[in-house]
């Protein structure tokens, strides 16, 4: 039987005093080899960008390895005034059956515990199609879990609530 | 954060608190088996904290005003075992209730010497403990005369990325309990687990008073070697 737990709260607001870290957005140095900027905007139900968001990755390294010497595997960006978070990584190799993918927190004044998602890649789609994950989402909204192409990697953008609501996971 | 077994957790969608309104989202979770990804987390490791940051007193320029306090306990994972190594972040208002934040307004006053930030890292047997000082209640918009109780914001990674929380911690009998929608989003029955209990036995005599806050992370446990 589990014992009680403690139940979370919101960040609050005033998050980035407490949680930033000037190497925070950088899971690799901006000479690694293959390192691709991660850029996207956080909004709310009324399509408004939220700046007081905070998103943080998780990923393993390119060979699908966690907890590599030398490589943290952790990103975390707050956002900015116009909801902008960027981070600077590698693309994920597989795990197990899985397609690459980074499981992503996302925390925000209003919301009073985390939520958690996954950014899959738009370049793999044949991994994708095989994806267990992926199969659990329902078609018409697979899209939003799948980062986009970008000049300098890739763009994900997070949308908490209405139409285009990302999809979030129980863990 | 909303499975089976994690109910002490606040709905997201809790009107009292309005800012939930626009950000919760409406669709239901869809439920991700545990793989290696989830079954992992951070290890961040001593490299980024200092003993120094454990002491909120102290980090600023100067000594922070305010009355000292001693805030320790012992982080667990649902199971009971202690979670040791992993980091806890903190961060609060000043002893007036001032964040030292662009964004806060509160017309109370910033100290020099606070910057309301700490960091440390719980040892071998899950035990944390940091010095800081009392943060102040203060008031925010979210309704007329609305107040915050006292509390520190409590970051946490746990041994995997199913653990991660981030809560605050508060001080006992505060009367703005009663009023508070954040506080009160959570189940009746989990919310006294928020609040530290004064602990005579921490008290440092003649210099700060003590608090107990144990915290335990109910997202699934650690090792994957075990758990799959």
């Amino acid at each position: 039987m589990s014992a009680p737990g403690t139940p979370s709260q919101t960040v609050g607001p005033y998050l980035s005093i407490g949680l930033t870290w000037d190497e925070g957005p950088h899971v690799v140095a901006a000479d690694a080899s293959d390192a691709v900027w991660l850029r996207g905007e956080i909004r709310d139900g009324a399509g408004a960008a939220i700046p007081d968001a905070l998103v943080e990755t998780w990923q393993p390294d390119p060979a699908g390895r966690f907890h590599t010497p030398g490589f943290r595997g952790l990103g975390r960006c707050p956002t900015d005034d116009d909801g902008r978070y960027a981070i600077r990584t590698v693309k994920p190799g597989v795990v197990a059956d899985q397609a690459p993918h980074i499981d992503v927190t996302v925390l925000a004044r209003g919301l009073l515990h985390r939520v958690v998602t996954r950014i899959y890649f738009a370049d793999e789609p044949a991994a994708n199609e095989a994806d267990p994950v992926l199969a659990r989402v329902p078609a018409e909204r697979r899209g939003t879990l799948i980062a986009e192409k970008s000049s300098d990697g890739y763009h994900f953008d997070i949308t908490l609530q209405g139409p285009d609501e990302t999809v979030f996971f129980t863990i | 954060m909303t499975g089976p077994g994690t109910t002490v957790h606040p709905p997201l969608l809790s009107p009292g608190y309005k800012s939930t309104i626009l950000r919760a989202p409406q669709q239901a979770p869809i439920l991700l088996p545990h793989s290696l990804t989830e079954l992992t987390g951070p290890v961040l490791g001593e490299g980024p904290v200092a003993a120094a940051d454990a002491d909120l007193t102290l980090n600023g320029t100067g000594e922070a005003q305010g009355q000292r306090i001693v805030v320790h306990g012992q982080v667990r994972d649902s199971d009971g075992r202690a979670v040791p190594d992993t980091l806890l972040e903190v961060w609060q208002a000043n002893a007036a209730g001032r964040y030292l934040h662009k964004w806060d307004r509160h017309d109370a006053p910033l100290d020099p010497h606070f910057t309301g930030v700490g960091r440390t890292m719980t040892d071998a047997q899950g035990n944390y403990r940091f010095v800081t000082v009392k943060p102040g209640a203060y008031p925010w918009g979210n309704h007329p005369n609305a107040w915050r109780p006292a509390h520190i914001h409590f970051s946490l990674f746990g041994l995997a990325f199913t653990q991660r929380l981030v809560t605050q911690m508060y001080f006992p009998d505060d009367p703005l309990f009663a009023y508070d929608p954040i506080y009160n989003s959570v189940p009746e029955f989990a919310r006294d687990r928020l609040v530290a209990g004064f602990d005579l036995s921490a008290t440092v005599e003649s210099w700060a008073l003590g608090f107990r806050f144990d915290i335990v992370l109910t997202g699934a446990g650690a090792t994957p070697m075990e758990s799959r």
